[in-house]
């Protein structure tokens, strides 16, 4: 263990190098409840050389690296395996070049999402992917997670705002993949093969990212309904209507109530549901949208649809709807989030699912989600320290899970796999489909030096 | 033994390693309700927020990262280190993490219990630390006479034009380096006291509320006026101001430090001095006491002789411009022509949640042009006496403030607790600049005189 902090402070400088109890126990877990692990040391490098160097140190000496940014990863992706080093990349934050000739920004991969989004922004630009995270996430992180966000119904996700990557590879050779072309064929899209892939295949050191031109308009509703069924089938309605909103936001009554505890933005706590839509765009549509989605509202139960008075209002209910998982803290000492995900037209089914599950177990479970893009975030609010309780949300889940793969759908649709749903992912992609995952991997990281132990084993 | 030794002087080298290596096992934080603990779920939502870990990027010097080690020795399984020690007291305790938490965890409350540890354990203590926590925890700030007396002292050397001299003659060169730096941080203490300026009992004449007024200790040397301007604003609402003479430390400076027993004393002391039944409400104008002061429910929670009373004052409790608020204020009728900007003391936007009513106070006065100062909430690094103890990192924070401070274009700063109003001083003389720095009640004050 010491042996691998000298040697790293050697590269590094003490400065950056962390070996110490007091410093490792710090980094020894994400966003993930009930998941910890014991790292050997933390090193910070701040260039591409740097991480090069620690890469070739460790896989001469088969030690394992986990590389993290800002450590809100929800399944456990950059808990550290026993004796590890941990790559932790924050330092690496430099603003390259935002280049608005091509709608481009590229950066080192510690910046923090939410700096990116005031950059471009502040071009009359937009980068559209919004983790719930994205005040400190990293965008390092998100490309490794292929991280989602509230506007993924209309904008998709991070993957598809990659443009290109320089990944630094398992034996410290660095590539880039990737250029600012929108059409690209020579070979295989190799960036693609390391987006998402949770810090497994490679270590990514620069994003250059893809931008679209600012919204000239936008409109927020609150739709509030007395049924969690008209909610989800007011979703597909208005798909089904083939309006694409940019956010269609849910919320169940008790994350309502966590959320308004802590945001105080005047949500209705009576609701047994409430919808966050959003829809941007010119104005004359937005315009023509929002009455549509208000109208198909009403028309399926909403007790009551409010208009946001004033950009601030929107800011301030997208703000508190990103706290939700966050809020839900408040109700119980451990806070389990699930990311089951299915085709659209089976939402109302998938939310009747885990209600009764719930109540079959006798769990208590506020579910909130992207309702738009299928994406549910059914949320287990127990104590780690009961026993008893702890086991009945394990079966809860794993029927959630199997019920999401029967509907057509995913176990995980933003969070990754981790560690938390690694038992899950051969029934949720299959033998054929893991196999192959498993055969890239071993060409990638022969060593299986990066961090290892994590989607599959 | 090589290599370990070889880290132990890489860490020397940066001041990173604790070469008495002291330790011990947990009294306060294991006896803290677990659920406390348990509220955090590291997310991360603190991080951006927290000064210190906006500085270094270390998880370590982040609120997240420190309630990971409070839990850890809850837990049992980390005991109360020299570097926790260092940790928790490079922490400002702030409270913006209180704040941006969804999840409502209890910063403040782990944080008193750490710093009661740490002092308990004694792992950080030498010599020198220990004279000058007697000095002032013990001696100091238990005594209300005392103090004034220190006071009158400081005041003789500064009117008396010894210190101008002393500073002629550089004579401050024989001081050891550390006390040198913080010298010309030595505020300027009042010729009067509160008790000169305001008599126990003052009453208005359309009388409609009966109020305690807390005069504070630094209040009471160094901005003896303020008091006398909330009394003046208090009167001019319709408040009868009760002010029990020589009144008692709060405490909160003892909290902030460790010693959780001698601030429960404090807090017993106070409720002596105040006859609670026939008050409306006690009224505070010092950010960083108010917190506190609101919390002597939970501190004498488990005291049978003064858990009610406690209670009580708790409910009774308000920040001089949250009461103005509640009562609704006479707008002044005269305008001065003035641009101000506002600093958000933290232990009033972040520890008691007001925000709101400073502003609509300030923007009751005519011709006063209050301009919003970007990262307002941030800490300007006085915290306590942040300033004497981690001198680099507050001197950081002040820049940063006072560069903000400077954007505005305003003439007058103001803040509402008497640390912060300290150090923004020290911050305008060492840019030179004409930036006036005062309480928002001061102003408030001014303009009610002016209309007389």
């Amino acid at each position: 263990m010491d042996k691998i902090a000298a040697n790293l402070v050697r590269m590094l400088g003490a400065e950056r190098v962390l070996w110490e109890r007091e410093h490792l126990a710090t980094y020894g877990f994400d966003g993930t409840a009930a998941l910890h692990g014991d790292a050997a040391c933390v090193a910070l490098p701040k260039t591409t050389t740097e991480v090069s160097d620690i890469v070739r140190y460790a896989a001469q000496n088969k030690i394992p690296i986990v590389t993290r940014g800002s450590g809100t990863g929800l399944s456990g992706g950059s808990v550290p395996v026993p004796g590890c080093i941990v790559l932790c990349l924050v330092q690496m934050n430099q603003v390259l070049e935002l280049d608005p000739k091509n709608l481009t920004i590229q950066v080192e991969s510690g910046v923090v999402t939410q700096r990116v989004a005031e950059l471009t922004d502040a071009a009359g630009l937009l980068y559209p992917p919004d983790p719930g995270s994205m005040k400190i996430s990293t965008i390092g992180g998100n490309v490794a997670e292929n991280s989602g966000g509230l506007r993924g119904l209309k904008y998709g996700v991070t993957r598809d705002y990659v443009m290109g990557l320089e990944v630094v590879l398992a034996n410290g050779e660095t590539a880039f993949f990737g250029n600012k072309c929108v059409k690209d064929v020579a070979g295989y899209s190799m960036k693609d093969v390391f987006i998402g892939s949770e810090g497994t295949l490679g270590i990514i050191t620069k994003v250059l990212l893809r931008l679209v031109p600012k919204p000239r308009a936008k409109k927020t509703l609150l739709a509030t309904f007395s049924q969690l069924d008209a909610a989800a089938e007011t979703v597909s309605a208005i798909i089904a209507a083939k309006v694409i909103p940019c956010t269609l936001e849910f919320l169940d009554r008790i994350t309502v109530k966590c959320v308004e505890d802590y945001a105080h933005v005047g949500l209705p706590l009576d609701a047994e549901a409430i919808l966050l839509m959003e829809t941007d765009g010119h104005p004359v549509v937005v315009e023509e949208e929002a009455q549509q989605m208000a109208e198909i509202a009403r028309n399926h139960g909403a007790t009551a649809v409010q208009l946001a008075q004033s950009a601030a209002e929107a800011a301030r209910l997208a703000t508190a709807r990103r706290a939700a998982f966050s809020a839900l803290a408040r109700m119980s000492p451990t806070t389990i989030l699930e990311d089951a995900t299915v085709p659209r037209s089976e939402l109302a089914n998938m939310i009747r699912f885990i209600q009764q599950t719930a109540a079959k177990y006798e769990v208590t479970v506020g579910t909130f989600g992207h309702m738009g893009d299928g994406n549910l975030h059914p949320t287990f609010l127990t104590n780690e320290k009961n026993a008893a309780e702890m086991a009945r949300v394990e079966k809860a889940m794993e029927e959630i899970f199997e019920q999401a793969v029967r509907l057509g759908g995913t176990i995980t649709g933003e969070h990754g796999v981790g560690l938390a749903k690694k038992a899950f992912l051969r029934k949720a992609i299959g033998d054929a489909s893991l196999g192959l995952m498993r055969q890239l991997k071993r060409t990638l990281d022969p060593n299986n030096i990066l961090n290892p132990g994590k989607i599959f084993d | 033994m090589a290599t370990q030794e070889e880290l132990h002087q890489a860490a020397l080298k940066i001041g990173r390693a604790n070469p008495e290596g002291r330790h011990g096992a947990s009294t306060y934080l294991k006896h803290l309700d677990y659920s406390v603990l348990q509220q955090c779920i590291h997310c991360g939502m603190c991080l951006p927020t927290c000064p210190t870990y906006d500085e270094t990027k270390l998880e370590r010097n982040s609120p997240r990262g420190r309630i990971a080690l409070m839990r850890l020795i809850a837990d049992g399984r980390l005991e109360v280190t020299q570097a926790f020690g260092q940790e928790l007291y490079f922490c400002l305790g702030c409270l913006t993490c209180e704040t941006a938490c969804p999840a409502g965890v209890r910063y403040g409350e782990m944080f008193e219990h750490a710093r009661a540890d740490i002092e308990h354990v004694s792992v950080l203590r030498n010599p020198g630390r220990d004279l000058v926590r007697a000095l002032t925890l013990r001696w100091m700030f238990t005594r209300p006479r005392t103090l004034r007396a220190l006071g009158r002292l400081i005041w003789l050397y500064q009117a008396g034009g010894l210190e101008l001299l002393v500073r002629k003659l550089k004579l401050t060169r024989f001081l050891p380096k550390r006390l040198r730096a913080l010298e010309p941080l030595t505020p300027r203490v009042q010729r009067n006291f509160t008790d000169a300026l305001i008599r126990p009992i003052e009453t208005p004449a359309n009388r409609k509320y009966r109020v305690g007024l807390l005069t504070g200790c630094v209040q009471d040397l160094v901005f003896s006026h303020v008091n006398r301007d909330t009394a003046d604003v208090l009167l001019a609402n319709g408040c009868e101001v009760v002010t029990p003479r020589a009144q008692f430390c709060c405490g909160s400076i003892h909290v902030h430090n460790g010693e959780l027993e001698l601030a429960k004393q404090m807090a017993r002391r106070n409720l002596d001095a105040f006859d609670l039944r026939h008050l409306d409400a006690v009224i505070t104008n010092a950010a960083g006491c108010g917190t506190h002061l609101k919390n002597y429910r939970h501190l004498l929670q488990d005291d049978p002789a003064y858990a009610d009373r406690a209670a009580e004052w708790s409910g009774k409790m308000r920040d001089i411009h949250e009461w103005l608020a509640q009562i609704g204020i006479r707008p002044p009728a005269v305008s001065t022509l003035q641009t101000v900007t506002y600093h958000e003391a933290c232990h009033l936007c972040h520890g008691q949640k007001i925000t709101r009513q400073p502003r609509e106070i300030l923007k009751a006065i005519p011709g006063l042009d209050l301009v919003e100062l970007p990262e307002s909430t941030w800490c300007c690094g006085s915290a306590g006496v942040y300033n004497i103890t981690q001198p680099e990192m507050s001197q950081k924070l002040l820049r940063r403030k006072m560069a903000n401070i400077v954007t505005t274009a305003a003439q007058v700063v103001a803040s509402a607790n008497p640390g912060c109003s300290l150090q923004l001083l020290a911050g305008v003389r060492a840019s030179n600049l004409k930036i006036r720095v005062a309480h928002p009640i001061s102003l408030l004050a001014e303009a009610y005189r002016k209309g007389a």
